[in-house]
């Protein structure tokens, strides 16, 4: 049993914090197979296509035909620890300051035997559940943990090395006065984080649930709009290096396309607060995080923002909106790619229509904000990069992975 | 120099003239006019920095800004409200100059803004004030003091479920300084010339209505009015000249003899 993780001590303030580093982190192209499906917390193992056999690690041909169509196969993640050991030293600087590190050799039910990452409650001989998850360096490796969850399981000190948990971290939520970021706030509280600071734009103006918010534990109260770059920078100044997980919540929802607005304001404030809302947090609270990726216990971790589906493809009744919400994931692809090298990982939660009132006439199923707040904490102690909310959001996946030229047509009718 | 211009800058360098800025600095936390979501918003006071002696301009500071025309301190034209559409002269930079500098009565309503923040400034009100003072001359500006802009920003906006509750003039006040006084125009401390919950009134927003319907102008979020005189003072404020503009934040600033 892991010993439950108690809250960090206070930092001595004459040490010099620790530059994050990255576990290897070059992989083959047949290889991200897996981190694809590490991404979306899926399991399956590299497989041929043709016959169907599975094999690891990932190949260029299938070992067993020849075959080149190789892809992603679905097939159980139980297996048997086989044999464990700990690695004392470490060529890798990654593994060297982490020392010692559990490693084992896992046979899955499936057939193959894969080196993986151990969970410190399993025993060898014993049954074990596989999964790929995304390591500090963003590419997937495979991670042991025992079939039947053991006490305090999230607390182990390797797989809180691949997860973002919130537990004793320190949170931001960029917009505290809509229901979402109320439910976020709320969702984070009660999964262990140690503070919640909420930004609330426009404090002279009254919001509903203002008394409610500032009733729910560990939640700080700050001045923050994020289409203010003088607001966002302050922010920043005064608690930039004590934010651990960025959960933008930044809603602007307006119905409306191209042909049916008058003017460009609409589309200004939808990309203010959208695309250059990010940007403003991003240069503000960014490169502290990076900097802060390997910060102990509350290491800073993780960036969430939350999208709209039609970010990934436009609903033309909602064009702008669309288009705003398509810019600001354009931006926060970026922003992956240039925190990841900090140990810091970006998530998109994406969601369908909401219970907001500018969806008001749409017909259900509508996704609840209490859904989404619950999305963001499951990604989080999941450890995965992309989730999507929702029976809409999840038929709106499968139909673009399907045929996206079939999705534009039927989400434009 | 010499004659009456140069006895005005000497009365300013001595100080028997003193200098009074009415005007709030433009800042992005200020509180900008709330519309119905439905309509299209006022765009709130931004600042973007260009440089600060750094590498996008080693030895130079300076900024971007942008804004509504109606942010901060500010300026009506007639051309801003729909009955004051057609009238000749009626954007910010077809406005006649002289009207930039004119005197101001400044009609101090404090005690009934802070007894009531729905307090409506009526004709008795302003017959009043004119026993004490005189007649309010034509073309002069009138000032409503409320105090509002000593208030923090959530009581300067004081928005509640049913919307803003702010003073403002009546239809009945409004019409009488238009008509009977001939003013120059009507300036007050909260966001609007109107009363929070004008659009309740007959006609709605009476202020903008018949001061704009007339030809007149507005100067709304002013501050300092505690330190005017009823009378005698007199206001320079000229609008940018922006092309067809509605309104303009400016520089508002009293002359006041001691």
């Amino acid at each position: 049993m892991v010993e439950p993780l108690l809250p960090p001590k206070r930092k001595n303030p004459l040490k010099r914090t620790r530059l994050p580093v990255s576990p290897p982190d070059i992989r083959s192209r047949q290889s991200h197979l897996l981190t694809a499906a590490a991404a979306e917390g899926r399991f399956g193992m590299p497989g041929c296509l043709e016959c169907g056999a599975v094999h690891y690690p990932a190949r260029d041909a299938c070992p067993n035909c020849l075959s080149s169509r190789i892809g992603l196969i679905a097939c159980s993640d139980r297996g048997t620890l086989a044999e464990a050991t700990a690695v004392e030293v470490s060529n890798n600087v990654y593994f060297r300051e982490r020392s010692p590190w559990r490693v084992g050799l896992v046979t899955l039910d499936a057939g193959p035997g894969v080196v993986a990452h151990l969970h410190a409650d399993c025993v060898v001989r014993g049954r074990v559940k596989l999964a790929w998850t995304l390591d500090r360096s963003g590419n997937a490796v495979a991670f042991a943990t025992p079939e039947t969850p053991s006490a305090n399981m999230e607390d182990d000190r390797q797989i809180r090395e691949m997860t973002l948990d919130p537990k004793h971290r320190r949170v931001l939520i960029t917009d505290g006065r809509t229901a979402l970021g109320q439910a976020v706030a709320k969702a984070l509280s009660a999964a262990g984080a140690a503070i919640v600071f909420v930004g609330i734009a426009d404090p002279w103006k009254p919001f509903a649930g203002q008394d409610r918010l500032a009733a729910i534990a560990g939640v700080q109260i700050m001045p923050l709009d994020i289409t203010d770059t003088e607001s966002v920078r302050e922010l920043a100044d005064e608690i930039g290096g004590r934010v651990d997980i960025v959960v933008n919540t930044a809603e602007h929802i307006r119905p409306g396309g191209l042909l049916d607005r008058n003017g460009v304001n609409l589309a200004r404030e939808e990309l203010d607060s959208g695309y250059l809302g990010l940007l403003r947090l991003a240069q503000a609270f960014g490169p502290a995080m990076k900097f802060r990726g390997a910060d102990g216990v509350n290491s800073a971790c993780a960036w969430v923002n939350v999208f709209s589906i039609y970010a990934q493809m436009p609903w033309p009744a909602y064009g702008a909106y669309s288009a705003a919400q398509a810019a600001m994931l354009g931006a926060s692809m970026s922003l992956r790619g240039e925190l990841r090298s900090g140990g810091v990982r970006v998530v998109h939660i994406f969601t369908g229509p909401t219970e907001d009132e500018w969806f008001q006439p749409l017909p259900p199923p509508k996704v609840a904000h209490g859904q989404i707040a619950n999305a963001v904490v499951d990604a989080l102690r999941r450890g995965i990069e992309e989730a999507w909310v929702g029976d809409v959001a999840q038929d709106f996946r499968e139909r673009l992975q399907q045929n996206a030229k079939a999705l534009e047509r039927e989400v434009g009718q | 120099m010499s004659g009456q211009l140069a006895e005005l800058v000497a009365s300013i360098a001595t100080g028997s003239v003193r200098v009074v800025d009415l005007t709030f600095t433009l800042s992005p936390e200020f509180p900008a006019l709330v519309l119905p979501v439905e309509f299209g918003q006022c765009q709130p006071f931004r600042i973007e920095e260009v440089s600060r002696y750094d590498p996008r301009g080693p030895a130079w500071y300076w900024n971007n800004i942008s804004m509504s025309e109606h942010c901060g301190t500010h300026y009506d034209a007639p051309i801003h409200w729909v009955t004051g559409r057609d009238l000749p002269h009626n954007s910010v930079d077809t406005v006649p100059v002289e009207s930039f500098i004119a005197p101001a009565c400044v009609i101090d309503c404090a005690a009934d803004a802070a007894a009531d923040a729905d307090f409506v400034l009526k004709v008795e009100h302003i017959t009043a004030w004119e026993a004490q003072h005189g007649r309010i001359p034509a073309k002069s500006w009138v000032l409503l003091r409320t105090d509002w802009s000593k208030r923090d920003y959530a009581g300067y906006a004081n928005l509640r479920e049913d919307g803003a509750h702010t003073p403002g003039p009546s239809p009945e006040a409004m019409r009488f300084l238009v008509d009977e006084r001939g003013i120059l125009g009507f300036g007050v401390e909260t966001i609007g010339t109107d009363a929070g919950q004008a659009h309740h009134f007959a006609p709605p927003y009476p202020a903008h209505h018949f001061l704009h319907g007339a030809g007149r102008y507005g100067l709304q979020c002013l501050c300092n009015l505690d330190q005017l005189p009823p009378k005698g003072a007199v206001i320079f404020g000229a609008p940018l000249k922006i092309k067809q503009g509605s309104g303009s934040p400016l520089r508002v600033l009293a002359l006041v003899e001691r």
